[in-house]
């Protein structure tokens, strides 16, 4: 086969699986997950065989590899499908495989499969544990299976499809339809247990929320094509002439004085704005923790946000079209102060958080708007490779977070305690009972807080520290730094909290390791996540650099148009970057260290009111809730409902009704009824009377009707002969 | 020679009294022998007219003797539907076989 018929096929297996689960195997449970995971592990390998050989390609960046099919009839033109392999397509892939695989494999462990089902257990609700006897006549509780085992993993295998699609096509179109298909997706993962309220709204929540943000990219997809005629990037994002003229050319109505390749592209990052949750749509993914763990990961690592950040790096040569002297193009500008804005913003929100997963998601923002901001600056290839291995480091602390719940949770089975098994100061002490789920946790936090030379998270996010300073960016990378400040030190928080010390409930006592399927991917993760940065050691680095060659930057900076120089090494980002992650994972255990049972957040003595606004995220929901949700809902309730449908249209139908009433009743009385009715009874009536009195006639003698036949006879007899003699 | 007329009217005295049988007669063996007189006063006729009108031809006889035939054959019939009827109502009373009553 082709590379180009393997790339066409990547994507097909995971929606094979997502068919062949809902329509046929759902009701087997062990031939679902197998179908889901073969499924992942073809797309995987196919992802990994491509990517080995476009390693072996010379000039592969300049010469991406494209093959497309006319698709859609548009009347003059057509819309293609295709796919469009280059550098960027092939990290994304790298980690989009990996991750999809490893998350995978894991559900079958975090739904507990080839435990027994639970007596109390309904679809749309989390399992709520089985009672078991032994044979020695003791009952006990234990975790019992997810009763909608199969539809799970057939729509993390939709989910999956919606990804690889997004990633191999070669036009904005598709790309649209994956991003689409991911939204359908997350809508009905984080809803999995539809029958939880908190999880209902989340999912709608998530769906209305994403969709502003779709609305703007879909306007944006439709200008770049009435403005170039074309979808593909090979057209548009990575054709010279093309990017020169929408650069020079107004925005329609000459909004903002932007121009068109300006507006264009500030359009299609409302997109990311939504997806990938940047400050203000940002409020959708922390509600989006009410679903499995592993959508967690999946939408915070492998697929959804990651698809927003691959979008705006996609469509870079769009958003730098038109600068000069490395002066930002206003939509530039606009994209570094999303993004830094939401990096910060998000990071001291995730300080106050006591949910385990909560701190992720808003860490997952904040890290979002680390590369945002990274793309508004230029350091393409930075945000690039921050992606990739935040990716990595992400999933796998989602996976171990769904890991250290799932232990609590078995603790609170064992106990029956009555406490909520994500609070991390619930927690303490897991470092003995979960070791493995503790050492890749240890290794994400690390990678997430930037620590330094171990793991990948330092050198990704040490490149865009380098890349803010070497541009004299200030005002991004001091709040950028500031916010990898917080981020140490909240991760510095949850690993104390959650696995040092001493355990400060007893479920956290009773805690004990995930089974194999769960820790076996979470070690495959922790091996990637320190591994991936050595692709992208700077050259100039002391000591270590140049021992590996920055293989990521050359492989990926060459994919763009113009080259970008590899920024000039200088110490101070580096200190900068020790510094902040150092200090910061540091206060973080000094601070945590001995936090007793029942005792507040030591943060909110020292913070005080400030630290019941950042409990609060800042009121954001508060404020939606007024602003959006609650006129919304008036509006659909007391204008719509009320006003509009039950007094303005169904009045109007009630007239018209009573008047055809009106009519009909008259025509019924005065015109059917006496007329039409009354001949019609009137012919029956007749017949019948006719017929009564005739039939006396029909008295079965034979004789009687000769005398009649005779009689007519002759009376016809003396009739003609009158008519005929008399006539004469 | 008697005139054709006495023949005729001997004819229609024939009819008559066939034609009163099978009126008046209860008995659908009387009313059947009616029915022959009736066909046999047709017959008188039709040898009559032959004789007196177109000797040459032997369609008059003709017909006189297929009158005969069907006569026979109707006879056979209406007899054995009699003896059905007799043994299904035990009676061959012309105006008691009424089934066909309203």
């Amino acid at each position: 086969m082709s590379l180009e018929s393997i790339i066409w096929l990547i994507p097909v297996p995971p929606l094979l699986a997502f068919f062949g689960i809902l329509l046929l195997t759902f009701r087997n449970r062990g031939i679902s997950h197998w179908t889901a995971i073969t499924a992942a592990v073809l797309s995987w390998a196919a992802s990994l065989y491509v990517l080995w050989q476009v390693l072996e390609i010379e000039h592969f960046a300049e010469h991406p590899i494209t093959d497309s099919i006319p698709w859609l009839p548009t009347g003059v033109t057509w819309l293609n499908i295709g796919i469009y392999f280059d550098t960027l397509t092939a990290v994304t892939l790298f980690f989009v495989a990996w991750t999809i695989l490893a998350i995978f494999v894991y559900s079958i462990g975090y739904h507990n499969y080839g435990q027994p089902e639970g007596e109390h257990d309904k679809p749309g609700l989390p399992p709520h544990g089985a009672t078991v006897t032994d044979a020695h006549g003791h009952t006990k509780k234990v975790m019992s299976i997810e009763p909608m085992y199969a539809r799970f993993f057939a729509l993390i295998g939709l989910f999956a499809f919606g990804m690889y699609l997004l990633v191999v096509t070669d036009n904005l179109l598709i790309l649209f339809v994956g991003w689409e298909i991911m939204g359908l997706c997350s809508y009905l993962l984080i809803g999995f247990w539809y029958s939880k309220i908190s999880a209902r709204d989340a999912m709608i929540k998530a769906f209305m929320t994403t969709r502003v943000g779709d609305v703007f990219m879909l306007l944006g997809i439709a200008y770049l094509y009435s403005a170039t005629g074309s979808l593909t990037y090979q057209d548009t994002i990575y054709n010279p002439e093309v990017l020169a003229q929408l650069a020079s050319a107004p925005a329609v109505w000459g909004i903002f004085g932007l121009s068109a390749a300006g507006l264009i592209g500030l359009l299609l990052f409302f997109g990311t704005i939504g997806k990938s949750a940047q400050w203000p749509l940002h409020v959708w993914l922390p509600d989006a923790m009410e679903g499995p763990t592993p959508v967690s990961a999946m939408i915070h690592a492998a697929t959804m946000v990651s698809a927003g950040i691959y979008l705006i790096i996609r469509i870079f040569p769009l958003l730098s079209a038109g600068m000069e002297h490395g002066h930002l193009t206003p939509t530039m500008i606009v994209v570094a102060f999303i993004g830094t804005f939401t990096a910060l913003f998000a990071a001291t929100i995730a300080v106050a958080q006591k949910d385990i997963k909560r701190v992720l998601a808003y860490s997952t923002i904040s890290q979002l708007g680390f590369m945002v901001a990274a793309v508004g600056i230029g350091a393409y290839v930075a945000a690039a490779f921050h992606l990739v291995t935040h990716a990595f480091f992400k999933a796998l602390l989602f996976l171990d977070s769904g890991s250290v719940i799932h232990g609590v949770e078995h603790g609170v089975m064992y106990t029956d305690e009555h406490i909520d098994p994500q609070d991390m100061f619930n927690m303490g002490g897991l470092r003995k009972k979960m070791p493995i789920t503790f050492w890749t946790f240890l290794i994400g936090g690390l990678a997430l807080s930037g620590f330094p030379l171990v793991v990948a998270g330092f050198w990704s996010k040490d490149e865009i520290f380098a890349d803010a300073f070497a541009h004299r960016y200030w005002a991004v990378f001091i709040a950028l730094a500031i916010a990898a400040f917080l981020t140490a030190f909240y991760t510095g928080r949850q690993i104390t909290l959650t696995f040092l010390g001493k355990a400060r409930t007893r479920a956290a006592e009773h805690a004990h390791e995930s089974s194999w399927v769960m820790t076996v991917p979470l070690i495959v993760l922790a091996f990637f996540t320190i591994s991936v940065g050595w692709a992208g050691i700077p050259a100039d680095f002391p000591l270590i650099g140049g021992l590996i060659p920055n293989w990521f930057h050359e492989f990926v900076g060459s994919s763009l148009l113009e080259h970008p120089e590899a920024v000039e090494f200088s110490f101070v980002p580096l200190l900068t970057s020790l510094i902040v992650a150092l200090g910061g994972l540091t206060l973080g255990y000094l601070v945590y260290r001995k936090v007793e049972v029942d005792e507040p957040d030591p943060l909110a003595k020292v913070l005080g009111p400030v630290y019941t606004l950042l409990e609060n995220k800042y009121y954001f929901d508060e404020l939606y809730s007024y602003i959006f949700v609650r006129p919304a809902k008036w509006v659909s309730v007391s204008f719509s409902y009320y006003f509009l449908d039950r007094k303005v249209i169904d009045g109007l139908l009630h007239v018209v009704g009573m008047f055809v009433g009106i009519v009909g009743s008259f025509l019924r009385n005065y015109i059917d009824k006496p007329l039409v009715n009354g001949l019609g009874d009137f012919v029956g009536e007749s017949t019948k009377k006719i017929g009564i009195q005739s039939r006396l006639i029909q008295s079965g003698r034979v004789q009687q009707y000769m005398i009649v036949g005779l009689a007519t006879l002759a009376a016809f007899v003396v009739l003609i002969y009158y008519l005929v003699v008399g006539a004469r | 020679m008697i005139p054709l007329s006495w023949f005729l009217v001997f004819a229609a005295a024939l009819f008559c009294i066939g034609l009163y049988g099978v009126l008046a007669r209860k008995n659908a063996i009387a009313i059947l022998m009616g029915i022959e007189l009736m066909l046999n006063a047709v017959n008188v006729n039709l040898v009559a007219f032959w004789r007196y009108r177109a000797p040459e031809m032997i369609a008059g006889q003709a017909w006189a003797v297929m009158v005969f035939a069907v006569a026979a054959a109707e006879v056979a019939v209406g007899l054995a539907l009699f003896i059905s009827i007799y043994r299904q109502r035990k009676t061959i009373a012309a105006d008691e076989i009424n089934l066909m009553k309203w």
